[in-house]
């Protein structure tokens, strides 16, 4: 190879991006279907955000971070999944765990996110069973009650199937 | 600069994002399996940093452990210095995170060049494959509140 330096750089990448390839997910069903805590935070734009208001609504909750790689690369799916299925009924909500608004504001602008968000803390996270690493989603269907958990970084089409069955319902 | 090395240098710098900040950049000669350091935390008592977020910290975090602040941002690895600046370089250090996936952890890699770099040379991390709920929580190794542990402690929102 005339270039090896740059034939191991690709190297690297290639690795890289095999050791960041989205992963499954762990999908543990709610099998009695519990209801969703109910809440009512300030989005970072300073509306009301409560969850009740949603009710009649498919909803997609996701914790998430700004510092949190595999969150970050999950954002985009979401966005084209409110996009989607948002007129079917779909509406996705993200509860940063951020320590502050700042840079989840700087996030939304930069990734052009078209759902609100709000902060969230600890005390909001033990409601949900304790969000002791992120990315942490949820399923909750029209009634309120959460109908699948995923824990980990979650493959676009799992999220895509589920939600597109959810909103036939 | 010719457009050959110009790619080369891109390339450089995207495969360096790629792993400077993971916590597998930390060689496992460093690492305790979390099922041997619940053993040993049974008898021997060393100083566990917590080097994560807040919201993980105070939902659960291994008994004894301080929260120091992400020590992938600047507030953190200041923290992180602050709080070792009186303590001997030989005494055992546990690093911990638990965020994300191990290969993803922004946290550990930073903690533990930190204290490397300041002279530490009983520095372990806690090797925690996917996150603090499924290796140690879910595993029934002990946990307690922050409530409980540090009230008052700087670092809560």
């Amino acid at each position: 190879m005339k270039y090896p330096a740059a034939g191991l750089i690709l190297l690297s990448i290639v690795i890289a991006a095999l050791g960041c390839k989205p992963r499954a997910g762990n999908r543990l069903s709610t099998g009695h279907h519990s209801s969703a805590p109910e809440f009512s935070l300030p989005d970072i734009n300073g509306q009301k955000l409560d969850l009740a208001s949603f009710r009649g609504r498919i909803v997609l909750l996701d914790f998430w971070a700004t510092w949190c790689a595999p969150c970050r690369t999950e954002i985009p799916h979401f966005v084209d999944l409110q996009n989607k299925y948002g007129p079917q009924g779909l509406q996705i909500i993200g509860i940063s765990l951020d320590d502050s608004a700042k840079p989840v504001q700087k996030f939304y602008a930069e990734q052009k996110m078209n759902y609100p968000v709000a902060v969230g803390d600890d005390k909001l996270a033990e409601a949900y069973g304790g969000v002791l690493g992120l990315p942490v989603a949820f399923l909750i269907d029209r009634d309120g009650r959460i109908i699948a958990k995923h824990t980990g970084e979650t493959e676009a089409a799992i999220f895509e199937k589920e939600v597109s069955e959810a909103v036939k319902q | 600069m010719k457009p050959k090395t110009a790619l080369l240098v891109v390339l450089l710098s995207i495969a360096s994002l790629s792993f400077v900040q993971s916590a597998s950049t930390v060689d496992a000669v460093h690492s305790v399996e979390p099922a041997d350091l619940a053993k040993q935390l049974k008898t021997a008592k060393p100083l566990v940093f917590m080097v994560g977020p807040h919201t993980l910290y105070a939902q659960a975090h291994i008994p004894g452990a301080e929260f120091i602040g992400m020590t992938s941002q600047d507030e953190g690895r200041k923290s992180l210095q602050d709080r070792v600046r009186k303590v001997p370089k030989t005494q055992a250090i546990v690093l911990y995170c638990g965020c994300c996936p191990w290969d993803r952890c922004p946290n550990i890699a930073p903690a533990f060049n930190e204290l490397t770099t300041l002279g530490y040379k009983n520095v372990r991390v806690l090797h925690i494959a996917q996150n603090f709920g499924i290796d140690w929580m879910a595993k029934g190794f002990p946990v307690q509140k922050e409530a409980a542990a540090v009230a008052g402690k700087p670092g809560g929102k």
